[in-house]
């Protein structure tokens, strides 16, 4: 059995004078240790998805559909009570800007045992300890020490590594990972990455890496969702959507990485925008922006089908299939 | 282990952006000390005042309104002159300014339980919890202090009968001020609390599984503490001026037992007479006492504002 299971999940906004949807029919399973990246452009969802998981939308946001199951039990069944027990426990959450998600006026330390305290009953010396062992984890050096210092005397890379060590300090079964390294510099960003996929294979940690590197997804996961607009359009094991994307959106994903670029040429980027939630264009969402759009594309929305080792929403995924084969030839 | 830790914070608080400024104020200092001053003298003032004002036995009548001693027909016995009724007035000052403090530091304290909860509330639950908490605050704050503070005293006074009264008028003075003023509180840590739930450090904390009142408590409230520390350096110079308004107006503290504001209301009748010590000296004190408040105030409001050191 999955450890994670989301069918169906369908996430609203209720804006004033409209109900906007932000999630539409997403699902996807998660096995325990497995390592799932969730890709996209900026307000695909990505984000959003790992809230509702949570059952942590703020408002305007509600879950308006769809069936949640982790761990065997159905969250939307679950008491507040019961919840907030299994959020910090059994899932813990890494965010974007590790500057700000730990709180300034408290020390690494009071952090630390305070979230030991509220899931178990331990005393605060031994929570130290704790808290010590995991700082060790991370390979924080003299962690000691860090238990007494202030969020603000410690380097960007320092804090995502203690926010890794407080995500694991109660052994949860998943972690969701809400683009983790995207504030920090880039060779710090490699460490952190390598940091988190040895501390989830080690202690068989199931992961939900959600970012818009596709990079950093290819070495970190084993299966890949690529969402637009709210909706899954292609998912799969992460090599084969790396090295033979079936959707025209994630091929222009890969083809917009600076790797495939040569020095000096400009990077191919997907032309325009993706559209705002308010302003979905009817079929496809992708059809303003994709080459090999046709009439269908833009009156009906396609479905997610089965297609080779994959599955894709497109309505050309044979025909645009097909395109590729053809100009890979020449190379054999 | 306690004991490093407690160190460093020391260590630390020295260190800190607040002590550097405090020493490159001129007027911080100043007003520090004076307001030192006063606290020390109120603290020490049975040490210190040459009479006990509360005690019958040491006031006489013959030595009332005699004049403060460096002007012609004074007693040497009393450096600033006496009341109407023979007390020394520098005696009773000393006193009057520890009542004053009392009331203002007590009914700021009030006020502060009171805001910050409600503010606190408000402002994490918000929708309608929030609206209906900022209304009572709008409706309190829709009637002056003073107004609120007059009815209830007086309603008070004819209940209780003068007596009575009296013997509770500190502590009456405490719950009205306290109760008419925390609308104030209550506004400033709702806003500030709006602008902090919304920082990821309160997605974190809610992702890590805590309760809303750990959240409020432990991780907002410390983060809202600058404008509390302001907005209460400001409150308490306000509850020492309408405790000072309340009892000149008779509705305070006893004769017997004077404020700075029943010093000043008892010499009110003598001005005319020549005997301007009696209200002139308690007034200069009360202006003293609220300046160097305000002004501290006023320092810790640029300090802790990141806007104006930062920018």
């Amino acid at each position: 059995m999955s450890l994670l299971s989301v069918r169906d999940l369908v996430v609203k906004f209720a804006m004033r004078h409209q109900t906007l949807t932000a999630l539409d029919n997403i699902s996807f399973e998660l096995a325990r240790g497995e390592r799932l990246g969730i890709v996209g452009e900026s307000g695909a969802g990505k984000s959003i998805t790992g809230f509702a998981i949570l059952n942590l939308l703020s408002k305007p946001g509600f879950i308006a559909g769809g069936k949640i199951m982790f761990d065997g039990k159905d969250m939307a069944a679950l008491s507040n009570e019961e919840m907030r027990l299994i959020r910090g426990d059994r899932i813990a959450m890494i965010f974007q800007d590790p500057m700000v998600t730990l709180n300034p006026v408290l020390t690494i330390g009071e952090q630390m045992i305070e979230t030991l305290q509220a899931h178990r009953k331990i005393s605060r010396a031994d929570a130290a300890q704790i808290a010590i062992v995991k700082l060790r984890e991370v390979y924080i050096p003299a962690p000691e020490e860090r238990l007494s210092q202030y969020p603000h005397e410690l380097s960007g890379g320092m804090r995502q590594r203690i926010i890794i060590a407080i995500a694991l300090l109660l052994d949860p079964q998943l972690i969701i990972a809400d683009e983790p390294t995207t504030a920090l510099d880039v060779t710090i960003q490699a460490d952190i990455m390598e940091l988190l996929l040895e501390l989830c294979q080690n202690n068989k940690v199931s992961l939900i890496l959600i970012t818009h590197d596709l990079g950093v997804v290819s070495q970190m996961t084993e299966r890949t969702l690529v969402m637009y607009a709210g909706k899954i359009i292609e998912s799969g094991r992460t090599r084969e959507i790396v090295n033979d994307p079936q959707h025209p959106y994630t091929q222009g994903l890969i083809n917009a990485l600076p790797q495939q670029t040569l020095p000096g040429h400009k990077l191919k980027q997907i032309p325009g925008n993706m559209p705002g939630l308010g302003a979905l264009p009817t079929g496809c969402a992708f059809h303003p922006r994709c080459d090999f759009a046709t009439e269908t594309c833009k009156k009906t929305m396609p479905e997610f089908i089965n297609f080779g080792d994959v599955k894709v929403a497109c309505h050309e995924v044979a025909r645009l299939h097909q395109i590729n084969k053809t100009a890979e030839q020449p190379d054999d | 282990m306690s004991g490093t830790s407690d160190l460093s914070r020391w260590t630390r608080f020295k260190r800190s952006n607040l002590v550097y400024d405090f020493f490159h104020n001129k007027v911080a200092m100043v007003s520090l000390v004076i307001f030192a001053v006063f606290v020390l003298s109120t603290v020490f003032a049975p040490l210190i005042a040459p009479f006990d004002p509360y005690d019958p036995l040491q006031i006489n009548i013959m030595n009332s309104e005699l004049p403060p001693s460096w002007q012609d027909g004074s007693d040497p016995q009393f450096v600033l002159g006496t009341d109407d009724q023979g007390r020394d007035l520098l005696s009773a000052m000393l006193y009057g300014t520890r009542i004053s403090l009392i009331i203002g530091i007590c009914a700021v304290a009030l006020q502060a339980v009171l805001g910050i909860s409600i503010g606190l509330i408000a402002g994490y639950i918000g929708g309608r919890t929030d609206s209906i908490l900022m209304r009572i605050a709008d409706i309190q704050l829709s009637f002056s202090t003073l107004m609120v503070a007059i009815i209830v005293l007086a309603v008070a006074k004819a209940i209780f009968g003068s007596q009575s009264f009296n013997e509770y008028a500190l502590f009456m003075l405490v719950l009205v001020i306290g109760i008419a003023e925390w609308p104030q509180y209550a506004r400033t840590v709702r806003a500030t609390v709006l602008a902090e739930k919304k920082k990821e450090y309160v997605d974190a904390a809610k992702v890590l599984g805590f309760g809303p009142m750990r959240i409020m408590l432990r991780h907002i409230l410390p983060n809202s503490v600058s404008p509390i520390f302001v907005i209460s350096t400001v409150q308490v110079a306000n509850a020492i001026i309408s405790e000072a308004s309340l009892s000149f107006l008779g509705l305070g503290m006893p004769v017997s037992q004077p404020s700075l504001g029943s010093l000043i209301a008892s010499g009110q009748a003598y001005i005319f007479s020549g005997s301007w010590w009696i209200t002139a000296i308690p007034g200069f004190f009360l202006v003293l006492l609220v300046l160097v408040i305000n002004l501290l105030g006023d320092w810790l409001r640029d300090v802790l504002n990141p806007k104006l050191y930062k920018g």
